[in-house]
């Protein structure tokens, strides 16, 4: 099974030791979020100071894929300003762990890949809606967070 | 008739689908049976047979091609009185699957039978179709759901029913024959005997029993009892719910509109006889007569045979797994409590990731929550894997499952 195209080294070793694994206490933006047909369940944390990402830390329970794009996203948005992770695009996370081919070799594992994505989009849509009033942000990240699979 | 592995392993050649290969040419290795089972050639042939020389609407037009296609479809529902000893097939009624069949009775049986303060009682093992329904009928008749719990080896704590029997209070107990995760057999003559004494309705999804072993409703004696075609060589979208029939004549109907009704005028309507007053609009006919021919293949093979062919499956399984080191084994521990499941985990790897990797071999095994969240949050699993077996199954392709979670252990480096 050796050059596995999911199963590769980096995702194996992610999904052993994570990173930013755990919790925020009062965190600025909470946002939970599951596949119900597979069952990946995770919560994700942020902190914001002047629109920046200054803390972000994930747990809760998945496949290999998910905890290994989990700690990889959390890892890109560390440090970033919200307005350059509202553009993030799934692509930049797939191809960070090689996983472009998912989109069309597993569309039901892509799933795992993005759920973390997905729960990032909602989340900073909630924020962008509630405590920034930005209505426009905030409409254009919740259609991307809903049909990003 | 005493059927050797070697008939069952020769029935495999009416399944055309088992010839196919997966993966970049790797031979298919079906352990998803209950989820659903592959289908028979005669089965197909049924009902591409139907549509080719029969196809027509049913119980209404006069015609040759309607006549024709009523009798076939209602000669199911006396195959399945046969099989099931069902005295009176008037009380079998046709529904899309197990599912329907269970909302059809927490509404038109609960709509009037279930009000504030009322018990409806399930198992912590059941499938979501036997746990919503009743979520949404106890909330909305302010009733309360309550769960009879499963011990270490699998098995339903009865001790706790007569808790809930005592009370009064209990309307109904909701409970599955044989559990699709830890393929438990529920011992149901026990609890319906208890419900009996307590003037209390017992209701079965029985969509993992009937598949596997022998099921005789007279004898069962329960008040309801649900089922799916496509578990057992049939056809998808097809279901049954049977009721005894003084139950279901006092019951209102479930959905309006065509075939349901003797007469309608302006502003009320009457009721047509059993079972059509519960099978309003156009039902799935070729699948029906298409299940026909399902049941006709199984009895042929014999109910005992299918029993006693998983349970050797089971035995085998269960043995060969245990020594996989890293294997941990959920339900009960002798075969004989148990129906053709065997559901595990793997080490720490999560079973989505053992289902990928097997699938690059051809094993088709389930991984997921099955649909029975609430005992996933009892076994303290996201998820589990599952293995299940039917009457093509042989023990080289259980062989073939544990090779190939010698796979899962090279990629996790385990």
């Amino acid at each position: 099974m050796s050059g596995d195209p999911i199963y590769t080294e980096m995702i194996i070793e992610y999904s052993r030791n994570p990173s930013n694994y755990g919790k925020i206490d009062e965190p600025h933006i909470h946002r939970h979020d599951s596949n119900p047909l597979c069952g990946d369940s995770i919560d994700l944390y942020l902190n914001i100071d002047d629109k920046k990402i200054t803390d972000v830390k994930f747990d809760g329970k998945g496949c290999a894929i998910c905890m290994a794009c989990s700690s990889v996203l959390t890892e890109m948005i560390k440090g970033k300003d919200l307005d350059d992770v509202k553009k993030f695009e799934k692509d930049e996370l797939l191809s960070e762990l090689g996983l472009e081919h998912l989109i069309k070799t597993s569309p039901v594992r892509i799933k795992c890949a993005l759920l973390s994505l997905k729960a990032l989009k909602y989340g900073i849509y909630s924020y962008f809606a509630e405590k920034m009033n930005d209505v426009e942000s905030a409409g254009n990240l919740k259609e991307e967070a809903s049909s990003l699979y | 008739m005493q059927a050797t592995s070697e008939t069952f392993e020769s029935l495999r050649n009416d399944f055309p689908v088992l010839e196919r290969k997966v993966r970049d040419g790797k031979k298919l290795v079906y352990l998803d049976n209950a989820a659903t089972t592959q289908k028979p050639i005669q089965v197909i042939d049924a009902i591409s047979d139907y549509y080719k020389n029969n196809n027509s609407n049913i119980h209404r037009a006069v015609h040759a091609l309607a006549e024709e296609s009523t009798e076939a479809f209602e000669q199911t529902r006396d195959k399945i009185a046969e099989f099931l000893n069902i005295k009176n097939s008037q009380e079998i009624i046709f529904v899309k699957g197990t599912t329907e069949a269970i909302n059809l009775v927490a509404n038109a049986w609960g709509r009037d039978n279930v009000k504030e303060g009322d018990i409806i009682v399930t198992t912590e093992y059941e499938h979501h179709s036997n746990i919503v329904p009743w979520q949404l009928l106890t909330q909305d008749k302010k009733a309360q759901l309550k769960y009879i719990d499963i011990d270490d080896n699998g098995e339903l704590m009865i001790d706790q029913l007569d808790e809930y029997l005592s009370t009064g209070k209990v309307k109904l107990v909701a409970f599955s024959h044989v559990s699709n995760v830890l393929g438990t057999i529920t011992p149901a003559k026990e609890i319906i005997s208890k419900c009996k004494n307590a003037g209390v309705k017992t209701l079965i999804d029985g969509a993992q029993a009937v598949p596997h072993m022998k099921v005789d409703l007279t004898e069962l004696d329960c008040d309801f009892y649900a089922f799916s075609a496509h578990k057992m060589l049939g056809p998808t979208g097809v279901g049954v719910l049977w009721a005894k029939k003084e139950i279901l004549e006092k019951m209102i109907p479930y959905q309006g509109g065509g075939d349901m009704i003797r007469e309608v005028h302006k502003y009320e309507t009457t009721w047509n006889d059993l079972p059509y007053k519960f099978e309003a609009g156009t039902p799935n006919i070729a699948d029906v007569i298409g299940f026909k021919t399902a049941i006709e293949y199984l009895q042929k093979i014999g109910m005992e045979n299918i029993r006693n062919h998983e349970l050797e499956l089971t035995k085998y399984a269960l043995e060969q797994m245990e020594k996989v080191p890293g294997i941990t084994l959920y339900g009960a521990k002798e075969p004989e409590k148990r129906g053709g499941v065997v559901s595990f985990n793997f080490n720490d790897v999560h079973p989505h990731d053992v289902g990928t990797i097997i699938d690059k071999d051809g094993v088709a095994i389930r991984s997921g929550h099955h649909c029975a969240q609430v005992l996933m949050e009892k076994l303290n699993v996201a998820a589990t894997n599952r293995a299940s077996f039917y009457i093509y199954t042989t023990k080289e392709e259980i062989d073939a499952l544990i090779t190939a979670l010698q796979n899962v252990a090279k990629v996790f480096k385990l």
